[in-house]
């Protein structure tokens, strides 16, 4: 029964990050109906820059919690701009002339774009994996037993941070104008446009907000525990975290935060499962994210929470 | 008298292929053969991709998935089954560069194109079953995740090796066979062109436009759109499975590595850059986007691994500049009509087909 | 009667490709002479040896490159600067294979077509030696492997040789250390499914802790790609000691979460952690990885050999920095390399392979090296410890007579 709860545990931790990423993914969908495919790249950008930062800014192993928290703070500002800048970039040179050429191209275009960020990445920052500086309390004054489960007080912190994270976006989106209008043009693009929305604007935004949790994603995932950053990082965790922005229903934030804890969960227990027999499940957890989605996508074609739009002829 | 015409060209074909396999494979330096065939594998993965995505307009992003199986499949035939099979065949698995090297492959060769097409094709029905209640970007996603879902499998196998790559059963020393040779690959390509012509310009591949340009219309107008997405997932599959066979048996070992979704992407971006839809712009793209990279990488090769890094960035850049500047490709949905530049007369001046 | 007439346009579009086909065939082709050289430069067949060396020099594993490499060359550098061998100098063509097994592969194809090139060293890891080394026995080029572990590589043909121990010995090592040092009777598991390394010395190590009476509680898998690990430590939260014979790279990863999740165990892993960024991954010195044991090929602390210190204060003197165990096997498989090229009597590819498979009681640095029927040499093992940031010798384990 402790293993059960320390794999929800973990997949909670887990699904966290996927959650950050994915609701990138499902935003710039929303608005652009375009599957960013280097939004991945942008989570490693994030860690790699917060892995300058923290170097830059000297930043050691803090003797309590709270001292970490602050110390970490800066960097994680920093990375957010940097890459709510590259979000920007991003959009406005790669994808606004291809506004309205057909869906394909703008596809082609995203993966040279996260080809160009990975490989960019690599040259500048060399292959070898580096290491974020620990600045949390290790060992035993960095966990806590509750009886027979462990939580790491990193695990506690990054739920917490991602969980803050997602509320603001929710509040953003819900309850301001620009928000409202982030709404409009995922609903109908060309009808907020009449109603005298700034399309440009909007899109822009939408980006830059994506682009700015998924490097706090990266600062989140490089400092607390996970340490090793290489340029290639973005690939894999983003695809995952795409899968499950569809499963959650792309286009729907609420739907890509479900997706990604989903995904965090099934990952978890999937790579936790004891081998049957000669069977060991844990090796085909990379493909389980795959299978999870497939089997949604066949029950419900939109996603769990997506609304299915019917095809106007 | 067609058919003796007919037979006769077709002779002449598999003659001077047989020619100038024999003939390129010890004449050529290695580092431009290897391209060579790399770019035959290359131009049937394009094309068979073409028929999917092109002809159909379905967004099939894991194509390198069906390659892997037939490379996989096809290389366990002729390595689990060498004792039973194909016993004349030297353990160590070269073949020397003859006719009666050709010979002694051939029927090997067939076996394996056969059944890793055939298993393919399988699991591209499999794939194309989806397409029955996803469009547009979901079926997308789908594929890629077919794709990945065999890789991973394929990396579990132990009996071909697991993530470790399969180069034959060490424990008995039989490698994979080279029986690929030149022949075989341009052979292939011949056959996927010919099938991709005869398809395209046909009453059947009407269909597959037709679901490509207005799915809706289409089934309006009575056309089976599930059975024609599905087939053209087959086709598209059972081609690759071929190729993925030739790459087998002409590198004699099968990483896992070299299916994931980063080369599927490289198949889009060849069919994209080509012109979707264009047979003639898949096959010259194909060529293109694997005769450079591998030319600049052997020339500069000396120059270290920095400029490696520097070319796959530029490349990078490439695409995102092609993509903003002529989005439909060299070819755009057209072909080079060579038939028509044939016949041309001294009146009438040329046009190329748009 | 057809006229064929081309327009301009046409003409120019089929002439084009032709004329391409044209220029890529005869440039292309061999030159009529001894078959061919690879596009580039290689150095004057007359005046100087060339040995290739294909290392990880980037990638997940580029310590392991750089260091090796270090090695060969300041083996080169004492060679040459001894007057080189049977008066010629030798030259040391590294390539990089980024720690990709396709990349080992590729570059390796290239050495194969050079004919200047007349040995071959590499690899440490063993998959990417396993990937290559099939190539350079079909091209009869002898290839020297100074660290893979995994007793498939020397397998795959008669020129493929090692100057390592393999895994059946150094799995009973750490075995026989759990039991016998560390007092544990109950072990489990950790490996990397995707290393031919990491389960060949997984098996072995299994095989061995249970012959001397021990239980592996639990086995475990894990890719070493991933970022998270705590699912499959949870499953052997119950061990006295775990074994990890991964590469450094994701083991502190490991080590760090491991702490976490409170499993207070002795890590124990293989030469695979060898790297001075194996620390950093665990949080930095004295963290997570502090008091942890593996096993490697050398201790730069092991004073009882004259020529490692001479070796060491060479190495320090050109580097900066102490060796590691695969700097000094780099050295010795270079080391290794000339000497068979001058018992053989000429810088030829079967002279010098026939030469390496009789090498006996060569003074090493890494010990005296015997290359057996098996093309493996038998060497002892070094148990080191984690202290801060060094690695601290503890104990050599002998092989077993007649092992």
């Amino acid at each position: 029964m402790d293993q059960f709860l320390q794999q929800i545990i973990n997949g909670v931790q887990l699904g966290s990050i996927y959650a950050l990423i994915a609701l990138g993914y499902t935003m710039v969908y929303g608005v652009l109906r375009l599957i960013n495919f280097a939004h991945g790249d942008v989570f490693m950008i994030g860690a790699f820059v917060g892995f300058y930062a923290a170097k830059a800014l000297k930043l050691t192993e803090q003797p309590t919690l709270g001292g970490a928290l602050l110390t970490l703070l800066p960097v994680l500002l920093l990375t957010m701009a940097v890459c709510a800048l590259l979000g920007l970039v991003i959009e406005r040179f790669a994808y606004r002339p291809l506004r309205r050429a057909p869906r394909l191209t703008a596809l082609i275009t995203a993966i040279g774009v996260s080809l160009f960020l990975v490989n960019s990445a690599q040259l500048i920052f060399g292959a070898d994996p580096k290491f974020f500086p620990s600045v949390t309390p290790q060992g035993e004054a960095g966990t806590l037993q509750l009886g027979r489960v462990t939580i790491a007080k990193d695990q506690m912190i990054l739920v917490i941070s991602a969980a803050l994270l997602m509320a603001v976006l929710t509040y953003i989106v819900n309850h301001t104008r620009m928000g409202k209008a982030m709404r409009a043009v995922s609903h109908d693009a060309d009808a907020a446009a009449l109603m005298g929305v700034n399309i440009d604007r909007v899109i822009a935004f939408t980006f830059g907000l994506g682009a700015a949790l998924a490097g706090a994603g990266g600062v989140l995932f490089a400092s607390l525990t996970y340490a090793k950053i290489l340029p290639l990082m973005g690939v894999q965790m983003g695809l995952k975290a795409f899968v499950a922005a569809v499963v959650g229903g792309i286009g729907s934030i609420p739907g890509a935060m479900l997706g990604g804890l989903l995904m965090g969960l099934s990952e978890s227990f999937v790579k936790g499962a004891p081998a049957i027999g000669g069977f060991e499940p844990s090796r085909f957890a990379d493909a389980v994210a795959f299978i999870l989605l497939i089997v949604v996508l066949l029950i419900r074609p939109a996603g769990l929470l997506g609304r299915f739009a019917p095809e106007k002829v | 008298m067609v058919f003796l015409k007919r037979a006769a060209l077709t002779a002449a074909v598999l003659a001077s292929l047989l020619f100038l396999s024999i003939l390129l494979s010890s004449r050529l330096q290695d580092v431009v053969f290897r391209v060579v065939m790399l770019s035959g594998i290359a131009i049937i993965m394009a094309v068979s991709l073409n028929m999917i995505n092109g002809f159909t307009g379905q967004f099939s992003i894991g194509h390198a998935g069906f390659q892997a199986v037939g490379a996989y499949v096809s290389a366990a035939l002729t390595v689990y089954g060498h004792r039973t099979l194909f016993p004349y065949l030297p353990e160590g698995g070269i073949l020397p560069n003859s006719v009666q090297g050709f010979l002694a492959g051939a029927p090997a060769m067939i076996a394996a194109m056969l059944v890793g097409g055939v298993v393919s094709a399988a699991i591209g029905y499999i794939v194309g079953l989806p397409s029955l209640r996803l469009r547009g970007d979901y079926l997308a996603i789908v594929t890629l995740g077919f794709g990945e879902i065999i890789r991973v499998v394929v990396e579990n196998t132990d009996a071909v090796g697991g993530p470790r790559g399969f180069t034959g059963n060490i424990e008995e020393g039989i490698s994979i066979p080279g029986i690929a040779s030149f022949f075989w690959v341009y052979l292939m390509v011949v056959v996927v062109i010919l099938v991709a012509r005869n398809l395209r310009f046909s009453i059947e591949g009407l269909k597959y436009l037709s679901v490509r340009e207005d799915e809706i219309a289409a089934q309006a107008m009575g056309v089976d759109t599930t059975r024609v997405k599905v087939n053209a997932f087959v086709l598209g599959a059972f081609f690759a499975g071929v190729a993925g066979a030739l790459f087998a048996h002409y590198e004699q070992s099968v990483l896992s590595s070299s299916f994931g979704f980063v080369r599927s992407f490289d198949f889009v971006t060849m069919i994209v850059l080509g012109g979707l839809g264009s047979i003639t712009g898949s096959v010259v793209a194909a060529v293109l986007l694997t005769a450079l990279p591998e030319l600049l990488r052997s020339s500069l090769g000396q120059l270290g691994a920095e400029f490696n890094q520097y070319r796959l960035v530029a490349y990078a850049l490439l695409l995102i500049i092609l993509m903003l500047v002529r989005p439909q490709g060299i070819f755009g949905r057209g072909e080079i009509d060579f038939g028509k530049l044939w016949r041309r007369r001294q009146t009438a001046p040329a046009t190329v087909g748009e | 009667m057809v006229q064929v007439r081309l327009s301009r346009n046409a003409f120019f579009r089929l002439l084009a490709p032709s004329l391409a086909a044209a220029c890529l065939l005869s440039v292309g082709c061999k030159p009529a002479d001894n078959g061919g050289a690879a596009g580039g430069g290689s150095a004057a067949a007359g005046g100087e040896i060339l040995i290739g060396h294909f290392a990880s020099m980037s990638g997940d594993t580029s310590t392991f490159g750089v260091e090796t490499d270090n090695g060969v060359r300041l083996a080169m550098k004492e060679i040459n600067e001894a007057g080189g061998i049977l008066g010629k100098k030798v030259r040391v063509d590294t390539q990089d294979d980024q720690s990709k097994p396709e990349e080992a592969k590729t570059v390796v194809t290239g050495f194969a077509a050079d004919p200047n090139v007349v040995a071959v060293i590499g690899e440490v890891a063993s998959t990417r030696s396993l990937n290559a080394a099939p190539v350079l026995q079909r091209a009869g080029i002898p290839m020297v492997s100074p660290s893979s572990t995994n007793p498939a590589v020397t397998k795959v043909g008669d020129y493929i040789f090692r100057v390592c121990f393999i895994d059946p010995f150094q799995g009973s090592v750490m075995a026989k250390f759990a039991r016998e040092d560390l007092k544990v009777s109950r072990a489990a598991i950790l490996r990397d499914q995707q290393s031919d390394y990491s389960v060949g010395l997984a098996d072995v190590f299994k095989r061995e802790f249970e012959k001397l009476g021990g239980t592996v509680i639990k086995d475990v898998s894990y890719n070493a790609k991933d970022h998270d690990f705590r699912s499959q430590l949870a499953q052997v939260k119950d061990a006295e000691a775990i074994f990890i014979p991964g590469y450094y790279g994701e083991v502190g990863t490991i080590a760090r979460q491991a702490r976490e999740l409170g499993i207070k165990a002795p890590l124990m892993g293989g030469d695979g952690w060898d790297s001075e960024k194996l620390i950093e991954g665990a949080g930095g010195a004295g963290k997570a990885l502090e008091g942890c044991y593996f096993s490697n090929h050398y201790s730069k602390d092991d004073k009882s050999n004259e020529r490692s210190q001479k070796f060491v204060e060479a190495y320090t003197k050109e580097y900066g920095k102490a060796p590691s165990g695969l700097a000094a096997l780099g050295y010795d498989a270079m080391m290794i390399v000339a000497d068979a090229i001058k018992r053989g009597g000429a810088a030829e590819r079967d002279k010098i392979k026939e030469a390496l498979a009789q090498t006996k009681d060569y003074p090493a640095v890494t010990g005296d090296i015997t290359i057996d029927a098996n093309r493996n040499a038998t060497k002892p093992a070094v148990v080191l410890e984690i202290q801060g940031a060094e690695f601290v010798y503890k104990k050599t384990i002998q092989p077993e007579a007649g092992a």
